[in-house]
């Protein structure tokens, strides 16, 4: 059973890798390739998510590969695959170019997606998770020769990078709390830390669903074709964020402020992200819109520990979207268009995809008997136990989806106008028509979107509460007619008295993207240029500037050496001669002059004393008794 | 074995230096040579088994400078071990790659075949003074190829800039070797015997100095803030091997020597020192990768973003130095460290032999120039997409298994290392800005009648992309071999 786990993750990476790989020649074979590889991640999904099995292989030191389904995977995998499969159908019908890139893409995403769902340790959930945001990038920016495209995937990818960092945060929070790098053990954690890894999660999670204050990146997102949104946008990457809160639900309630933090900011994305969808003119941008709002209820169920109906409604919004985005892309690919006021009536065109996206749109509005009604509700008791206000948003906030589902149910089951013509290819060459593959994944659908309310009703509510161990309140009956009235009568009122347009902050998102732009990118940017100025004026020329004064100091050295020390020893040289010079006259004129005149005085001398010799005996006897006289006399004088 | 590793890329290239053979036998020597020490290496690593006393495995020593007690001592632990592998990997993709090199094909095959011993020599010395011969080498055969073989017209100035900043880091690193020699009893070079007398435990104020003389050495060449300014002229006007070996192998030198040396014999003075290599960590990522995001030239924006990697390295040893935190955290740090090494020179040497496929079709690297590459060039696109992907750490990629466990074990250390993370986000913004102006949108500029990568150039690409891929996956066939030693390294800086 752990095999078939591995498969589910690894089958779609390798087939998705191999396409991307081959390029245009994969090209024929990639829708069918795509189809059935999705087939089979299916089927092995169903598998595991009854046969329960963990695994977990060598990753990093302390922290393995850990996968797992549990309850909670066991119900969101299967929805997920199938959601993929449907989608890659759908697509063999609708995306052309570049079909194995985009398969390939698909499937890559597919299995981060079944990793991100099945993940219990961090560093395999943020592996995944990082995954899932890369090939959201590719696949937002899918037509590549169109700058802007690429620009909104790029947004997309920066926006939920800078929340994952939150994933980085807790993983450092968790080793540092000594508690290791498991999902399960982070509640355990000591108290500092565990509010850290649980902020840590709480922005990943927030950025990825694309609640506030992270929500335009949806918006940008909207520039990829279809089934990307119908996918990325429903069923997979912005749900996981929400998937991923009411998999640390316990972490969230193991803190005071984390869960009703998650609650509030689920309630007012809803509320605030409803009037955006309300306000829009554009199908895909309402539709993103929307899944912001929704995902708002299952980030809400996760705060208010609601689990069970976070998941029924996370799942049922997952086939109801997929639905709304997949008609809304039939009728950009075979109309040209996806502005409001152009589709007017397009459902009468092809009745089979008007009947299912009214389904889907019905279903949105929280229409009585279907699925959204009864699992928004599940979650609005567990946010009633919680206050009256949390409720209380939540209810208004249903309304607004009532209101937005509405103006697109009224809009295109209008008579189809005479002038239809002249509203269509404002944004491709329409086709102009709605092939089988196209229309075949929308009734399984819309099936779907009608039916998974029992998720949320008994006895499968029950039965998923017992096996997620949620403690969530099942909502009472009050609640369920009260919503269901109220989501009836916005949407009959809607049909009554046509809206009136909004303030265009609501259009534009709440100018979230400008505001981010002024905030953020900009200063960021500034900053920037900024440092690389400084880098390149003050620190490399401070270095070259260093090189330049020993250069400066070595001319210095080397022009004293020139100058003076040279001159010193040439002037020492000059010096020694004249010194040798004087020295030579002084010898002359001094020592020799002297020794010569000795030697004359000796000879002079020499020359008196010769005088004496005569040779004559009568004068040696004279001179004899003269000396003897004198030392006779000299002997008497001394003593 | 390991000697044979070391010197056989120098024999080929003294036969190559002094036999006058034809360019192309040249260059496919070069091709098989470096072919050969991979497979050496390749048999090292399958011999390779961890030594169960924390010691070297394939240890070699013999006499050499028996006055000052230096020796030919070489051998390897789970530090030098991937490093070498790194530079076995990158030398012969660069060979590859070198086989369209036309000019003086002879003399480059011999130049990088000597800077590869010097490379290998290095990362497994275990002698102060056979670090520095090689340290010093790698400077004078990296000066000689930007100067020799470099482009643009600024590229002797460069080379020269880039020989004297460097050079003149190693003179300080060697007044820290000669510290350590003196403060040793007996006096020794061997870095074993320095390890395990760590001989300035007791005493502060000269622990201080000599580490402050190492980190000053080891800084410039890493290269940290503010000793960076070296490298972009020096990467912009090398050639792309020049780049590539520069990025991914001689700038491991420094971060290489603060595991080897720094940490494990100065334990006391490293973990004084820790909080300021911390902040030099932090200040290096976010700078580098601002200062990376606003550049208009591709290959200077690569070499900014070699600042940021780097930095991630240095916030992981430094967090590793503070005192009194979790074991694991720290040991995670390190092995952290020690991934992004090899992750950084897969993937940065990938980018800049892609870089270089820009001069060599069109002489510019100005991103302006470019945009819809993936139409003309999509083979060329699709690798640089791959690999800035992996640069900017996107998980099943080498990157992501460094910055993951750099991050985690750092903040497990120490909150403060929590400032550094929107540097990963930053990086992300840069690279695929540049993917977008070069790669998409309709061809226009000089992509016009650019020709796609050819064998030579996408073989040694993938190559690189592949290995990353590998660690990416299957992360145990690396750090099985970094932990223990990572472990190792944590118990003697906890000393």
């Amino acid at each position: 059973m752990t095999g078939l786990l591995w498969a589910c993750a690894t089958v779609p990476a390798v087939v998705g890798a191999g396409l991307c790989v081959s390029g245009r020649r994969a090209d024929r074979a990639a829708p069918t390739v795509g189809i059935v590889t999705a087939g089979v991640v299916l089927a092995l999904s169903v598998a595991v998510a009854l046969g329960r099995p963990a695994t977990s292989a060598p990753f990093l030191p302390g922290a393995p590969f850990g996968l797992a389904v549990d309850a909670l995977a066991a119900v969101v995998l299967p929805a997920v695959a199938a959601v993929t499969l449907l989608v890659l159908v759908f697509s063999a019908a609708d995306v052309s170019g570049a079909r194995a890139r985009f398969t390939g893409l698909v499937l890559l995403f597919a299995a981060a997606v079944v990793i991100t769902v099945c993940a219990t340790t961090l560093p395999t959930l943020l592996f995944a998770w990082e995954v899932m945001g890369a090939t959201s990038y590719a696949l937002i920016g899918f037509r590549w020769q169109e700058p802007h495209r690429v620009g909104a995937g790029l947004t997309a990818f920066l926006t939920t990078r800078t929340a994952d960092l939150g994933l980085y945060l807790a993983a450092g929070a968790a080793l540092a709390g000594g508690a290791g790098l498991a999902l399960a053990d982070l509640p355990g954690l000591p108290a500092p830390w565990r509010d850290v890894a649980a902020a840590g999660l709480l922005v990943a999670a927030l950025g990825k669903a694309a609640q506030l204050p992270f929500s335009a990146w949806l918006s940008a997102a909207m520039q990829g074709p279809s089934p990307v949104s119908a996918l990325l946008h429903s069923a997979a990457m912005v749900a996981m964020g929400g998937y991923l809160l009411l998999r640390v639900s316990p972490l969230l309630g193991a803190t005071s402020w984390a869960g009703p933090t998650a609650a509030w900011v689920g309630a007012l994305t809803a509320l605030l992200l409803g009037a955006v969808a309300l306000a829009q003119r554009d199908l895909k941008q309402l539709l993103a819109a929307s899944t912001a709002a929704q995902l708002g209820f299952v980030v809400l169920g996760a705060g208010v520990a609601a689990v069970a109906g976070g998941t029924a409604h996370l799942v049922a919004h997952a086939a109801t979207k997929a639905l709304l985005f997949l008609a809304a892309g039939a009728w950009l690919t075979a109309l040209g268009t996806k502005q409001l006021p152009a589709l007017r009536g397009a459902a009468r065109r092809w009745p089979l995809v008007g009947v299912c996206a009214g389904v889907g749109a019905l279903a949105l509005a929280g229409v009585a008997p279907l699925s959204l009604w009864a699992t928004k509700d599940a979650v609005l008791a567990g946010a009633h136990e919680e206050s009256l206000a949390l409720y209380l948003v939540g209810l208004a906030a249903a309304a607004l989806s009532a209101g937005y589902a509405g103006k697109v149910l009224w809009l295109v089951w209008q008579r189809l106008p005479a002038d239809a013509e002249a509203g269509y290819d404002t944004e491709e060459e329409g086709t102009r028509q709605v092939r089988v593959l196209q229309q075949a994944p929308l009734v399984v659908l819309a099936a779907g979107a009608a039916v998974l309310g029992l998720l949320a009703l008994p006895p499968v509510a029950g039965t998923l509460r017992r096996a997620l161990d949620g403690s969530g309140p099942a909502p009472g009956l009050v609640e369920l007619v009260v919503s269901a009235v109220v989501g009836l009568a916005v949407l009959l009122l809607v049909r009554v008295r046509p809206l009136q347009p909004l303030p265009g902050w609501l259009e534009g998102w709440l100018g979230l993207a400008r505001a981010t732009d002024v905030v953020v990118v900009r200063p960021v940017l500034r900053t920037a240029e900024a440092l690389a100025r400084f880098d390149d004026r003050v620190l490399a020329r401070a270095v070259t500037g260093a090189g330049r004064g020993a250069l400066r100091t070595a001319g210095a050295a080397a022009r004293f050496d020139d100058a003076v020390l040279d001159r010193a020893v040439a002037g020492s040289a000059t010096a020694s001669v004249r010194l040798a010079d004087a020295t030579v006259r002084a010898d002359l004129a001094g020592p020799d002059a002297a020794v010569r005149s000795l030697a004359a005085g000796t000879r002079w001398l020499g020359g008196w004393a010769r005088r004496t010799q005569t040779g004559q005996l009568h004068q040696y006897y004279v001179s004899a008794a003269v000396v003897l006289a004198a030392a006779l006399a000299l002997l008497l004088a001394v003593r | 074995m390991l000697s044979s590793i070391i010197f056989l890329p120098l024999v080929a290239a003294a036969l190559l230096a002094v036999l006058r053979v034809p360019d192309r036998v040249a260059r496919w020597t070069w091709v098989a040579v470096t072919t050969a020490d991979l497979v050496l290496v390749g048999v090292l690593i399958a011999r390779y088994e961890t030594p169960t006393d924390g010691g070297l495995a394939f240890e070699e020593r013999a006499r050499w400078i028996p006055s000052v007690n230096s020796s030919w001592h070489v051998g390897v632990d789970g530090l030098s071990v991937p490093l070498l592998a790194l530079t076995a990997v990158v030398f012969c993709a660069c060979a590859v790659y070198g086989l369209r090199e036309d000019r003086r094909p002879r003399q480059h095959a011999a130049l990088f075949l000597a800077l590869q011993t010097t490379c290998l020599g290095l990362f497994a010395a275990q002698d102060l003074i056979v670090f520095f011969l090689f340290f010093d080498l790698s400077i004078v055969g990296m000066y000689a190829a930007i100067a020799g073989w470099g482009h643009g017209r600024e590229a002797g100035r460069s080379a020269l800039q880039f020989f004297l900043y460097t050079f003149l880091g190693s003179l300080a690193l060697l007044l820290g070797f000669i510290g350590l020699y003196l403060a040793a009893d007996p006096h020794t070079f061997d870095i074993p015997e320095l390890i395990a007398a760590a001989p300035l435990q007791d005493h502060p104020v000269a622990g201080g100095f000599v580490l402050a003389a190492l980190l000053v050495g080891l800084a410039v060449k890493t290269p940290t803030i503010p000793f960076h300014t070296w490298l972009p002229p020096a990467h912009t006007d090398a050639s792309a091997i020049g780049s590539a070996v520069l990025a991914a192998v001689l700038l491991k030198m420094g971060t290489y020597g603060f595991v080897r040396i720094a940490m494990p014999a100065l334990p006391d003075a490293w973990r004084g020192a820790a909080w300021v290599v911390l902040a030099v960590g932090i200040a290096s990522v976010l700078y580098g990768a601002l200062v990376a995001l606003a550049q208009t030239d591709v290959k200077r924006m690569i070499a900014y973003t070699s600042i940021n990697h780097m930095g991630y390295v240095v916030l992981a040893v430094g967090a590793a130095g503070l005192a009194g935190t979790g074991t694991a955290a720290r040991e995670l740090a390190v092995t952290g460290a020690v991934t992004q090494m090899v992750s950084h020179g897969l993937l940065t040497g990938a980018l800049f032999l892609l870089a270089g496929v820009l001069h060599d079709r069109t002489g510019s690297y100005a991103m302006r120039d470019y945009g819809g590459l993936a139409r003309t060039a999509p083979l060329w696109t699709g690798l640089f997409a791959v690999a800035a992907f992996g640069s900017l750490g996107i998980p099943a990629f080498s990157g992501f298994i460094a910055e993951f466990q750099v991050f985690a074990g750092s903040i497990g250390t120490t909150a403060w290392a929590a400032i550094a993370l929107p540097g990963i986000l930053i990086t992300a913004a840069l690279f695929l800005r540049a993917l977008q102006l070069l790669g998409t949108g309709l061809p226009g500029g000089r992509s016009i009648g650019f020709s796609d990568v050819r064998a030579v150039e996408a073989v040694p690409v993938t190559g690189l992309l592949l290995l990353s891929l590998a660690i990416g996956v299957l992360p145990w066939l690396l750090l099985d071999l970094i932990t223990p030693a990572s472990a190792v390294l944590v118990d003697l800086v906890g000393r």
